[in-house]
């Protein structure tokens, strides 16, 4: 079932999670770098690629999924276009980060850790950006967005849509 | 009229801070505005990382002037050029005001913020380029390495540690010099060194900008260490989330090597040294020494008993030194300015300075650098320029979910390791948050309860089990569901999970809550027995109104609010169902009128 799995995954992206394996020596001891590489190309971790890497690094895929699931780097599903992560760190917990990210689930209609149907938007919450000094703080595809009040994010998630429709 | 000009160097702040508020956007424009104004051959513009007033950026520094610029818009810098550079007039408008006397300060030094600090960690951090090792040299950098590798025998490197009573500045606060003779001792062939840059308590960022602005001093200081515990590998851990720290270390250690102060046969001695970048993946505890090692080895990252200590069985069982990476900064200053000067700063139970992260309801956010056993009211009032909007102190957290809160009673204790200690908190790794009256003592605890029991790593049943019944007992009583006999249950468990958790995760995770019980029971009691959160912050306990005299009809509470609990027509008063009402609080934060206001709920 393992080999049935394996097949789907497409042969570039075999290739490049290839090159990665080569990269790190084919050690165990680097799975951790290898699982982040490999989320670098393919945005997730799908099974096929876990079953992959369990071949190739002679693993089981058990075990690959154990330290893969430990760490909330890693994730199983597709995220969306535009991936939305809200600090909930302490210094942003006490300026008022609940009250952003209870506006951004009523805006999107999702919650932290889902993505949206449309497969545009993905919600996350985490703990600290180390931006604290401009708390609160949120970080849409890569981009860091600070100070943030109720009224900035509206505009801010207001820009994103109109985006999606030009 | 050429005469006038005077050979200026702007430092532009390139912090993680800075950049998430245009820094990039204003580096590229005063490029292009000195080219403008003719001025390249006086003016030379440098990269810096983080110049620590964050809550200011985005900021620049005029050298030799000593002018700091803060908040600034691509279109003040032709202000800056046309007045400052050419006419050598100060730009009064961009300069900082004290929030106290309106007064604009011209001199960087004269700001409170910064007059009081004391910089040997962070000396480099706002004055050197971090991307090129040549400005790294030039303030003396790789000279303590040099001095140790043609002067020092390990054991007197350890002597000047001693002297100086360095002691780690991850949390613990362990001495450094004991940890560094013990993996010395050992006899092995093969052994390690690691730099901890995990830093996942949040609200702390200190260890994300040093990396930032002077990644070389963390290098040079595991480079003194390797030769002093015979190591000839090391790795140096960052989280992932902090990815300019990443690259900017890439870039530090490619040119180190270049240079020959990384590789082999380091500066023609026989001292071979290299270091691996490693990416965390996300976990807090993690940054427990036992579990980072763990995960280097590509393992779930688990903590096991101590001991054996990684002195004796670390990475892959070797003899291991782990240390902060603060830790390791301040080990060229000791080298190069000696032990006695390190010692002669501070207090009897700490030596040297504290670099701390301060973030919450204080108008000067940012990084300072302060001698240990400055009071924590100097911090606050003088430092920190006090609470935002004038509001009344309650309490600041220290050492994150590990510590705990220290209320206004204790304003005037030193900070060091000690003091904090008896007071039941802890030091922690510098991460400080203020807190003002708005907040709720219960619900914070409540908050850091859910992060620890997030966060642990379920090996222990203690913290996995005690964490869970604490967050239960918390949440009831933020509902306004808890008894008197919770409150015993909770106090009883927290001393449980403390005794006896495996590793330190578990062991400090009850802080928060025994702190906030024995100096703020009475908000605990509140609601409990009265079913009233005092700051007006957990959600069952609360109602939104709005005021009749300042609505204003707008309609703007109206169509933001998400369960369509807001009703009225435009130009009249609106109003707020209390029966369909979720509290989420998006219509009291987004009025532009102050109109909505809170109150206990009745019920
Ligand atoms: C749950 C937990 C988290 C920790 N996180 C960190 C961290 O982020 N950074 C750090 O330097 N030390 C952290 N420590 C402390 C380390 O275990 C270790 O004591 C430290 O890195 C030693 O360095 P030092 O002697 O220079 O302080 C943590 C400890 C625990 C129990
Ligand atoms: S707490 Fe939000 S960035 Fe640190």
């Amino acid at each position: 079932m393992g080999q049935n799995i394996v097949n789907e995954l497409e042969y570039k992206d075999k290739n490049d999670i290839l090159d990665i394996i080569n990269q790190y020596n084919k050690d165990k001891n680097n799975l951790i770098t290898i699982l982040q590489e490999v989320q670098k190309i393919l945005g997730f971790l799908p099974h096929n690629a876990i079953y992959f890497l369990s071949e190739e690094l002679k693993m089981s895929p058990a075990e690959i999924y154990g330290v893969a699931t430990f760490y909330t780097q890693f994730k199983f599903e597709e995220i969306g276009k535009y991936l939305i992560v809200c600090c909930d760190g302490t210094a942003c917990h006490v300026k008022g980060s609940p009250l952003i990210l209870n506006f951004i689930e009523n805006y999107l209609g999702i919650k932290p850790g889902e993505t949206s149907n449309n497969k545009i938007y993905t919600l996350e919450s985490v703990a600290c950006l180390g931006c604290c000094a401009i708390s609160p703080v949120c970080i849409i595809n890569g981009d860091t967005y600070g100070d943030l009040t109720t009224n900035k994010i509206k505009r801010i998630l207001n820009k994103l849509e109109k985006e999606i429709k030009d | 009229m050429d005469n006038n000009f005077i050979k200026r160097t702007i430092l532009i702040c390139r912090g993680s801070g800075c950049n998430s508020m245009n820094a990039g956007i204003i580096h590229e424009t005063l490029k292009k505005v000195i080219e403008e104004h003719n001025l390249l051959n006086q003016v030379e513009i440098k990269l810096t990382g983080c110049q620590g007033f964050c809550q200011y950026g985005p900021q620049l520094v005029v050298q030799p002037d000593n002018v700091l610029y803060v908040k600034l818009k691509p279109k003040d810098l032709n202000e800056i050029a046309e007045k400052h550079l050419k006419n050598n007039k100060i730009v009064k408008e961009f300069l900082y005001k004290d929030p106290k006397t309106g007064e604009s300060i011209e001199k960087k030094d004269m700001i409170p913020f910064y007059s009081e600090q004391i910089p040997i960690i962070r000396k480099n951090c706002g004055i050197i380029n971090p991307e090129e090792i040549d400005d790294y040299i030039s303030v003396g950098g790789y000279d303590a390495l040099k001095k140790v590798l043609n002067n020092y025998k390990p054991n007197e490197v350890i002597k000047e540690l001693e002297t100086s009573r360095l002691r780690g500045r991850g949390g613990g606060g362990f001495s450094t010099a004991m940890k560094w003779q013990f993996c010395l001792n050992n006899p092995s062939e093969i052994k390690y060194v690691i730099a901890n840059g995990d830093e996942g308590d949040p609200g702390a960022f200190m260890d994300r900008s040093l990396l930032e602005a002077d990644p070389h001093s963390v290098i040079e200081g595991m480079e003194i260490c390797a030769y002093t515990i015979g190591a000839s590998y090391g790795y140096l851990y960052v989280r992932a989330e902090y990815p300019l720290a990443i690259e900017r270390l890439k870039i530090a250690l490619a040119q180190a090597e270049e240079k020959g102060f990384l590789g082999e046969n380091i500066l023609g001695s026989d001292f071979n040294f290299k270091i691996e970048l490693k990416k965390g993946a996300g976990a807090f505890v993690c940054g427990e020494e036992t579990a980072l090692m763990a995960s280097i080895q590509g393992k779930r990252g688990m903590p096991r008993p101590r001991p054996p200590y990684p002195a004796n069985s670390g990475l892959w069982g070797k003899p291991t030194n782990i240390n902060n990476i603060k830790t390791y900064a301040s080990i060229p200053p000791i080298i190069l300015n000696g032990g006695k000067w390190f010692s002669s700063l501070g207090t009897k139970d700490a030596s040297g300075t504290i670099v701390i992260a301060l973030t919450g309801k204080i108008n000067n956010s940012g990084l300072v650098e302060i001698p240990m056993g400055t009071t924590i009211r100097n911090l606050i009032y003088n430092i920190g320029g006090g609470i935002i909007n004038n509001k009344k102190f309650k309490a600041i957290q220290t050492g994150g979910p590990s510590g705990g809160c220290i209320p206004e009673q204790f304003l005037d204790t030193p900070l060091d390791y000690q003091h904090l200690t008896d007071l039941g908190s802890i030091m922690g790794s510098g991460g400080f948050i203020v807190l003002d009256e708005d907040t709720c003592m219960v619900e914070l605890a409540r908050y850091f309860i859910k992060f620890t029991q997030n966060e642990s790593c379920g090996k222990c049943t203690p913290c996995r089990i005690g964490t869970k019944r604490m967050l239960d007992i918390l949440t009831k009583i933020v509902k306004g569901e808890g008894t008197i006999k919770d409150l015993e249950d909770l106090e009883k468990i927290a001393n449980i999970v403390k005794n006896t958790s495996l590793c330190g995760l578990g062991q400090t995770a009850p802080n928060p809550v025994l702190t906030t019980i024995k100096y703020f029971r009475n908000e605990y009691e509140a609601h409990i027995l009265n079913r009233k959160c005092p700051a007006l912050v957990c959600e069952n306990l609360i109602e939104y109104h709005i005021d009749q005299d300042l609505c204003t009809g707008c309609g703007l509470c109206k169509i933001n609010c998400a369960v369509e609990a807001i009703e009225g027509e435009k130009k009249h008063l609106h109003n707020i169902s209390q029966e369909i009402c979720i509290k989420c609080g998006v219509c009291f934060s987004i009025c532009s009128y102050k109109a909505i206001y809170k109150k206990t709920n009745e019920n």
